[in-house]
């Protein structure tokens, strides 16, 4: 291209490239956007078959089915691949379908990076899948990773911490990615206070990865110096703490948890205004208590700690500091409320897989408050309560989010309406199933079952079986997901309107542009200043 | 109780739905234990519950108002609210207070639980993988505690015993820690290996055993009984296989059961200063149960490809110095149990004794302590 003549109109006239190198070499946000969702989908199913034959295992007592250290190998895995393989990258596809629709921007700010924060994925997810096949297996000491434990493993310690900086590093550049892709390509007239709540728990989302995710790579690195170099970081026998890899884990994986919950925040903060056909309650307090909660999520830490041994005066600290939390995560929840109140709601799948997010979130959050309580956390910690608490945020909580962000959007991808019958059935099935499945874990641990063991007293019997079948019923009904999906994006059901949802143009830009958005340049024959204007 | 009643209602009727008729003692919530600490807990995590539920009584209150009285069909016309200051103002106030309302019986709690002084009587805890060792330094009593012989024989994969059968299946030790009642007893808590947690629900609290530190906790026990516990923190293959039993005695019980441990201690001794072949087998048998079965397995047939056989194992039968060696250092995932201070040489040149003449194998002799003291 010699000259400076403008041939910038005809060459975006071709649509994707064919074949498979259309999805190596792409730089598009939105097929990386539908990379993240489809390799999120597929690590959900993996990490999920984990999870049935964990289930599957403690559906009674005694050893049917693995090994204890197999056991251990699953339930380290299961965590891994679902934090980082499945709930994360799922986030950061809708990151990059919906954020530059919704500031009016054209694609991402840095494109090329884009495609390798994605690509670095699968290799990670290898890497780490790959240590299940090693000599001695997957490491088996919890994804929290404690030592001395986890130095006990061999072959694969290396390559799981290996495995730790790759996701690390696709992490940081996404976030780097969406931080300047929101200060600098939003539309003119768009300001940052009008900017859609989706965008902005992202963007403090970003913010948080961008600060915690070098603190998780410096601590495994310090695990690999004191197994391969000698370095005695966490041993007391050369002076040093296996406590301190805790506090530096728990630095990173506190705010981790929010990094999970934030975009979830978003994704129902966009669902509900538009089918309760009211603008957000208190968009400004959304925007204020989602900051907070970002800053809070740095100083609460050792609340995982409360047994460690640490000084009451530390605990009494922590105490404090977790229970604030409930003060903004309330704002939210009395926000989200009272745009319901008064509003004219209709309950499609995303509008119902919302409300499913706010009743197990809600939950989860109740008894998130009772372990923030240090003396009953004693109790409390290390036993089931604390899986069934974290499953109801991050499963009932983000991953719900998930489903309603996905039915919500896929007309706008795909220009093609998913079937709405299949897709509630699909929210039922989950939400009892889910409940099934977790709720009966409260009694356990209520009565004293520790977690992360593979057999049990047999007085728990009863609600393990419980929860055993309602994992079956939950993970099949993901299945089915699948199948919804596959339907829409094959075309096979009603086409969708620009708007696909009664009155959604004044809930955001995205669905002024028709659906399926043009490939290219998304705001192509729209009035973006107008648009931006009508909001 | 109404309540109480209704849960259960629900539970059963499930149950009947799955077809199951073994329901006989599940659990739904915190045990009321024996100790005042135990009772604190209980009540906070009771008086949580309420506030939670107050909490949640209105929050869904609201959301299923909402739910059914605003739908479009009976609401078509929204309302355009979409902020009121005073409202936002009250409902971030009202949180700080039922918080406040908290975080002030918790303070007091958490003080009182984390207290550990005037304690009559010191128990040092410390966790292996996978046995817990108690240790009486007052009167210099030590011993190893771990899963019983029924619950570990049933605990195989593919064992074909049902665990209903085993009473306490799991629960239940060789060795249970004896204490007194009505006597505050610290317990000094650390690790020798990886991190354990040591956990009696009854008793309320957990604590982390670390290696290389020590945490204190502590128990004033006011009723005789039996109290069950596991260890609460992953600590590696069999974590789910190294429970806790704790006997609570009347302190004239407790006087004798010293007493008679001292004596039965001493009679052993004297036995084993003769240390003949039967001495050392029936001593290293209860070694072998102790530290290595959970490994090499009853049988000392191993778990191919990780722990290997000794039974027919032509390391364990040849060279005894190599053996000894192999002990004392460690290989691979096994310890080096010489540099364990909980075991003795005479401990070892047991336990080395009955590898080398059971499970088949019959080399015939007999390894003593002084053997042990050679290779260091």
């Amino acid at each position: 291209m010699a000259t400076v003549a403008d041939t910038h109109g005809a060459e975006h006239e071709h649509g994707p490239a064919k074949g498979i190198l259309r999805w190596i070499t792409t730089t598009n946000h939105k097929d990386i956007g539908t990379l993240y969702l489809t390799f999120a989908m597929i690590m959900f199913l993996v990490g999920g078959a984990m999870a049935l034959i964990i289930r599957a295992e403690l559906y009674q007592p005694g050893l049917q089915l693995v090994d204890p250290h197999f056991f251990n190998q699953m339930t380290t895995l299961h965590a891994l691949i679902m934090v980082f393989g499945a709930v994360m990258p799922a986030f950061a596809g809708f990151a990059n379908w919906m954020i530059p629709p919704m500031i009016g921007a054209p694609d991402m700010a840095l494109p090329r990076m884009n495609n390798w924060s994605f690509w670095i994925l699968p290799f990670a997810a290898v890497l780490l899948s790959a240590t299940l096949f090693m000599d001695g297996g997957a490491i088996a000491s919890g994804w929290t990773l404690y030592p001395p434990l986890v130095l006990q493993f061999g072959d694969a310690l290396p390559f799981t911490i290996f495995s730790v900086h790759l996701l690390g590093i696709s992490s940081i550049l996404a976030s780097i990615n969406i931080i300047v892709t929101i200060f600098n390509l939003r539309a003119p007239g768009l300001t940052m206070m009008k900017m859609p709540m989706f965008c902005w728990t992202w963007l403090i989302t970003a913010f948080l990865l961008i600060l915690v995710m070098p603190v998780l790579a410096g601590a495994v690195t310090m695990l690999l110096f004191d197994k391969f170099f000698d370095t005695s970081f966490f041993d007391a026998a050369g002076g040093g703490d296996p406590v301190l890899f805790q506090h530096l884990f728990w630095f990173f994986g506190h705010p981790e948890v929010y990094i999970i919950i934030l975009p979830a925040f978003g994704i129902v903060s966009q669902i509900i205004p538009t089918f309760s056909r009211k603008p957000l309650f208190g968009k400004n307090s959304m925007i204020f208590a989602t900051a907070v909660i970002g800053f809070l999520s740095f100083i609460v830490w050792a609340h995982h700690q409360f047994t460690v041994g640490m000084p009451v005066p530390a605990e009494l600290y922590f105490m404090y500091a977790t229970m604030l939390i409930a003060v903004p995560t309330g704002v939210k929840v009395f926000n989200w409320l009272a745009t319901m109140w008064k509003g004219s709601l209709t309950f499609e799948t995303p509008m119902l897989h919302a409300l499913g997010f706010l009743v197990l979130f809600v939950f989860g959050g109740f008894t998130g408050i009772m372990m923030s309580q240090a003396p009953a956390d004693l109790y409390y910690h290390d036993n089931y309560f604390i899986v069934a608490h974290f499953h109801y945020t991050l499963v009932g909580g983000g991953v719900f989010a998930i489903f309603a962000g996905l039915f919500y959007w896929l007309p706008k991808w795909t220009g093609t309406m998913y079937d709405e019958k299949l897709g509630k059935l699909h929210f039922w099935l989950s939400f009892l199933g889910f409940n099934l499945l977790f709720m009966p874990q409260h009694f356990l641990g209520l009565a004293g079952m520790p977690r992360r063991i593979p057999d049990y007293a047999v007085q728990f019997t009863e609600f393990n079986q419980m929860s055993s079948v309602g994992a079956f019923i939950f993970g099949f009904t993901q299945l089915l997901l699948v199948y919804i999906v596959y339907k829409c994006v094959k075309g096979e059901g009603e086409k969708a309107s620009g708007e696909v949802w009664e009155g959604a143009k004044s809930h955001g830009l995205e669905w002024n542009l028709p659906s399926p958005m043009p490939y290219h340049h998304s705001f192509e024959g729209v009035d973006i200043q107008k648009a931006v204007a009508d909001e | 109780m109404i309540l109480h009643n209704l849960k259960r209602l629900f539970v059963l009727s499930f149950l009947v739905a799955l077809g199951e008729t073994a329901w006989a003692d599940y659990a739904l919530n915190i045990p009321v234990g024996p100790t005042e600490t135990s009772r604190v807990i209980y009540g906070f995590h009771m008086y949580a519950i309420w506030v939670c539920v107050g909490i949640a009584v209105v929050v869904f209150g609201v959301m299923f108002y909402s739910i059914i009285n605003h739908r479009k069909s009976k609401n078509p016309v929204p309302a355009t609210f979409h902020e009121n200051t005073t409202l936002e103002i009250v409902w971030t106030v009202i949180p700080v207070l039922i918080l406040i309302g908290l975080a002030v019986p918790a303070t007091k709690a958490l003080i009182r639980i984390e207290d550990t002084s005037d304690a009559e009587m010191t128990i040092k805890i410390t966790g292996y993988q996978w046995k817990w060792h108690y240790e009486y330094p007052e009167e210099g009593i030590q011993f190893f505690s771990s899963l019983d012989e029924a619950s570990n024989r049933a605990r195989q994969l593919g064992s074909d015993i049902d665990p209903k059968t085993v009473p306490n299946y799991l629960l239940e030790v060789d060795h249970p820690l004896v204490v007194p009642v009505n006597t505050k007893i610290r317990f000094l808590i650390t690790a020798a290996d990886v991190i354990h947690a040591w956990w009696v629900p009854a008793f309320g609290w957990k604590k982390d055993a670390i290696p290389g530190f020590m945490n204190a906790a502590w128990v004033e026990i006011e009723k005789p009984g039996v109290y069950r516990g596991q260890c609460a923190e992953l600590c590696g293959r069999d974590h789910g296989y190294m429970p806790i039993v704790v006997k609570a005695v009347t302190k004239e019980e407790y006087r004798d059961w010293v007493a008679q441990w001292k004596q039965e201690h001493a009679v052993r001794q004297a036995e084993e200063a003769q240390w003949s072949m039967e001495t050392a087998m029936k001593r290293g048998k209860e070694i072998y149960n102790t530290h290595c079965v959970s490994c090499h397995q009853v049988d000392g047939s191993g778990v191919p490809g990780t722990f290997p056989a000794l039974a027919g194992s032509t390391v364990v039968t040849g060279d005894v110095d190599g053996v000894i060696e192999v002990v004392l250092e460690g290989k691979g995932a096994m310890p080096a149990f010489g540099k364990d201070e909980n075991i003795g040489d005479a401990d070892l040149a047991a336990v080395i004794t009955y590898v080398r003449n059971a499970f088949g194998n019959q080399v015939g002799d007999v390894v003593k302590p002084d053997n042990i003291a050679d290779v260091r």
